[in-house]
């Protein structure tokens, strides 16, 4: 697909032509910087720009918290008191480290639920869509591993019980559990390995947020109105676009600052709020803490995970359709993570024709109770595993499969769209008035 | 805390009916009102003092301090300690278990050596009783209400006011238990053992707290402080607690300083970028029609 | 960055709209030097490290003409307690013969300031029988010899093997590459003979 056309460099000095004509990093820079992007973009397109400072940050401390930790059973917890007491300013990186953790992920959560919602997943994205899912799954990983590393009780405890989830898979699941531990039991082993790639992920993702970002600069963004921007000539783009330089740079920057005010306020204020008391006990293989909980951003598919007992009979006739291969143990964990497989099958999934959810008087409807959904669920994953809370998990669970699975392919047929602007200018001006007029003469 | 805020009100009004299930019994933690609460909040460094001195003569009988570098009491942001008194401190500070602190261990005398400011306070594992450097962080005194996080929102987590509060919550067995029934009863404490005889008949305990391994430590009048402060148990756990928190979260001062000049910049800096923000949108953006 | 600059130049200029794209672009570059400074003070030495700096020897079973090596903050600290024909040696030297006649105040913080390298001012007591110096050459920070009474240097102090600096039996810089006399940790010597280096 032809990109939105615009002026690309012109190298003019014979250093810059010298340069360009033998790596054309700054026109790829200039490429990227002064990509035209749909003018009415909302103040839901700010979350990319948190998720680039969030791994940014996550990199930048996490290294600089390396040079202080030690990776063994008998020092992690303690060198991580080091990092508190002693080292200069260390308390501050490892709350920005384990609060960053959460605002990456309160950004990614808002990022993906923006594209279900405006269609950001539906042809032609669906690279970057799918990258992105990718990306979230790393982020996963990366930030179960990490919190294992302080070695506290609910480190151990939570390695313990997610490494748990392959032991149930039929026939390997035992031999590749002990395998990712590298014995059998969680241990030092283990923790060094993920210390290992807890230090790899993030630069793992970080290719692929250039991938996406590729992805999404081929295809153009989407926008509110899910209208494409026109790309018939440059005169024309120009009236649906503004370069993302300085208009959207600032703008961005504007949300990001807002967003830190209030992150720098949790850091300060109250660090260990989103965090677990128990973490602050030292691992101790012989004792399970009373209630195992996750990080708060994992609690969704963790009660997706719980959800599926073998008293649930969706799990009775897997069990009896498959000779018992499927338990209710691997029923939850294939819940878990066919919860997010179905994510990143929505591009197919959606039959709409209409890509905004603006413009879909039913789909808003449906989606509004996804978030609810989504928030409910992650209340229930932190609830003891006990009724009700249970049988809500079952119903949660139900609803987030039937979205993917049943509306979204339904919806598309049955419902009947609302009209929508036919260009990106007609919607921006409808919301901040002609510009054309006010442009052309020097403002104010 | 958008999620957990997000949570609360959308869920404290859909599902309150059901959440009233959750079980009864529960132990009250006690809103103790310590000085450093809430963004301005600063440790009192007499009653960091106070604490210490608590520690020193009553709980440094059976629990560690190990985390915790002697040296740290001279810190401006904790007990404020000059550092000659430190010295004397830590030399004539007595190690009772130096099975677990190998370090201290001189090799050339074969003999365990005196602490120095340098070192951290010993292990202490001689009663089982857990280390205490980080327990103000590791227990929450505060919870729900149904899971949501809201109290912890206001009131803080509540690590220091549970330890006062269990301090002072040990109070005779109640009737339903027998006379031998091991520990001592606490009403505070809910990790340990009920006695059958004190449950229902859908074994949810009648009473609140449980029976703890530790004897009551304070009693009131337990220690003398220089400066005549009351010695009273409610007091003397309010202090001790305190410095609990200080040897949990040395670092507050520092850490709440940073936090607001960084809050009062960034403010700032999310002013100017949106006037800025404004001035270049300006040329494109005509009256608003809606919205 | 020049096309950027077109961009901006598009816009009407005022001197407020200047003033406020210069206020927010240099409080967003203070908010980054913020940031950086904090990444970097975190590789100084942690507290626990500036804190252990305090060591005591018995020094009461040291023969005459013994040398010992203490470690101190990750350096050995030579210890010496000299013979008489030492004490002689270093004493008999005037200053113009030596390459660092002066001791700066952090060479040797036991004494006020600025003192001349006289084997008076760098030995301890008044017979200046025992000498404490930090055996790290001052050249490239290699661990001079003699140590053990032999390759003392033709100074009959120490003698480094990496670049061939001389010390003489006051440690003092007579041959070779290194500038400065070895240094003097500050350290305290009663007549109990308890060496507590890094008071």
């Amino acid at each position: 697909m032809a990109g939105i056309p615009h002026d690309h460099y012109e190298p003019s000095t014979g250093a810059e032509k010298w340069l360009h004509r033998r790596l054309p990093v700054v026109g790829i820079l200039y490429d990227t910087i002064m990509i035209p992007t749909p003018k009415n973009l909302n103040w839901m397109w700010i979350w990319g720009i948190v998720l680039t400072f969030c791994l940014a940050l996550q990199i930048i401390t996490g290294i600089v918290l390396v040079m202080h930790y030690t990776p063994h059973v008998d020092m992690a917890f303690a060198s991580v008191e080091h990092i508190m007491r002693d080292v200069n300013g260390g308390f501050m990186l490892r709350y920005l480290h384990a609060n960053g953790a959460s605002l990456f992920f309160v950004a990614v959560y808002a990022h993906i639920f923006r594209g279900l919602y405006y269609g950001s997943y539906k042809e032609p994205r669906e690279i970057t869509w799918i990258i992105g899912i990718l990306i979230f799954v790393l982020m996963m990983g990366t930030g179960f591993m990490g919190y294992v590393l302080p070695w506290g009780q609910m480190s151990f405890w939570g390695a313990t019980v997610i490494t748990g989830l392959f032991g149930a898979i039929p026939f390997v699941g035992e031999s590749l559990q002990t395998w990712l531990l590298g014995g059998p039991a969680v241990d030092n082993a283990t923790l060094n390995r993920f210390f290992s790639l807890h230090y790899l992920l993030p630069f793992v993702i970080a290719g692929l947020v250039i991938v996406h970002i590729w992805a999404f600069h081929t295809t153009g963004n989407n926008n509110p109105t899910g209208v494409e921007v026109r790309r018939g000539s440059k005169a024309e783009a120009e009236k649906d676009t503004l370069p993302f330089w300085p208009y959207f740079v600032i703008k961005d920057l504007f949300a990001l600052a807002l967003v830190m005010v209030i992150f720098w306020a949790i850091v300060g204020f109250m660090p260990n709020y989103l965090g677990h008391p128990d973490n602050y006990i030292e691992a101790n293989p012989l004792s399970t803490p009373a209630h195992i909980v996750p990080e708060w951003y994992f609690l969704p598919f963790y009660a997706i995970l719980r959800a599926f007992t073998s008293e649930v009979w969706v799990v009775q006739i897997a069990s009896f359709l498959t000779g018992g291969i499927i338990d209710a143990k691997f029923f939850g964990v294939l819940a878990m993570f066919g919860a997010i497989v179905v994510m990143a099958l929505a591009p197919w999934l959606d039959t709409s024709s209409v890509r905004s959810g603006r413009y879909r008087p039913m789909f808003k409807w449906w989606f509004a109770l996804l978030c609810v959904d989504f928030i409910v669920l992650m209340w229930l994953g932190a609830m003891p595993a006990e009724e009700p809370y249970a049988s809500f998990s079952l119903i949660g669970a139900a609803y987030w499969f039937a979205y993917f699975l049943v509306i979204l392919p339904l919806l598309g047929v049955i419902e009947k769209p609302d009209p929508r602007p036919a260009t990106i200018e007609e919607d921006f001006a409808a919301h901040y008035g002609d510009a054309d007029s006010k442009s052309a003469a020097p403002a104010e | 805390m958008f999620k957990k805020l997000a949570i609360s009100s959308i869920l404290a009004l859909a599902l309150a009916p059901a959440a009233a299930l959750a079980a009864g019994g529960e132990a009250h933690v006690e809103d103790f009102d310590f000085s450093f609460e809430g963004p301005f909040g600063a440790y009192d460094q007499n009653q960091l003092q106070r604490g210490l001195q608590i520690y020193t003569e009553v709980c440094a009988a059976c629990h560690g301090l190990r985390y915790v570098p002697i040296r740290t009491l001279a810190d401006e942001g904790g007990p404020g300690i000059p550092e000659d008194q430190v010295r004397a401190y830590a030399d004539q500070f007595m190690v009772l278990d130096e099975i677990s602190n190998p370090q201290l261990f001189d090799t050339e005398t074969e003999e365990y050596r005196a602490l120095i400011p340098a070192d951290h306070f010993p292990a202490n594992n001689s009663q089982s009783a857990p280390d205490l450097s980080l327990m103000a962080k590791a227990r929450a005194g505060f919870h729900g209400p149904y899971g949501l996080g809201i109290n912890q929102f206001f009131k803080g987590i509540g690590g220091p006011e549970y330890i006062a509060s269990l301090l002072v919550g040990y109070e005779e067995p109640p009737a339903c238990a027998p006379e031998d029934f091991p520990g001592h009863y606490n009403t505070v404490f809910a990790a340990g053992g009920i006695p059958d005889s004190c449950r229902d008949e859908h074994g949810h305990s009648t009473i609140p707290g449980s029976w703890i391994g530790m004897a009551q430590p304070l009693y009131g009048e337990d220690v003398e402080f220089a400066d005549g402060h009351s010695n009273e148990l409610h007091h003397e756990a309010q202090d001790v607690a305190a410095f609990l928190m200080w040897t949990a979260e040395p670092k507050m001062m520092a850490r709440k300083q940073a936090g607001f000049a960084g809050v009062l910049f960034l403010t700032v800096l999310t002013v100017l970028l949106y006037l800025t923000n404004k001035r270049i949108w300006a040329p494109h953006k005509g009256k608003r029609k809606h919205d | 960055m020049r096309q950027t600059i077109d961009e901006t130049n598009q816009l009407p200029a005022t001197e407020r709209r200047d003033f406020l794209y210069y206020a927010t672009a240099s409080t967003g570059a203070i908010a980054a030097g913020a940031a950086v400074w904090p990444l970097i003070n975190s590789m100084n030495p942690s507290a626990d490290v500036t804190a252990s700096g305090t060591v005591r020897v018995d020094l009461s079973g040291v023969e005459p003409g013994q040398r010992i090596t203490v470690k101190w903050q990750g350096h050995p600290v030579f210890v010496w307690r000299r013979s008489e024909a030492a004490i002689q040696a270093a004493r008999a030297v005037d200053l113009d013969q030596l390459p660092d006649p002066v001791d700066e105040a952090g060479e040797n913080p036991n004494t006020s300031g600025e003192e001349p390298a006289l084997d008076e001012n760098r030995a301890a007591g008044e017979d200046g029988e025992w000498l404490v110096v930090i055996g790290v050459c001052t050249h490239l920070g290699c661990i001079p010899l003699g140590q053990d009474g032999s390759a003392v240097g033709e100074f009959g102090g120490w003698f480094c093997p990496c670049h061939g600096s001389h010390y003489d039996t006051s440690g003092r810089i007579r041959k070779g590459p290194a500038p400065r006399n070895l240094d003097i940790p500050p350290y305290d010597l009663g007549d109990d003979l308890q060496l507590v280096i890094g008071t």
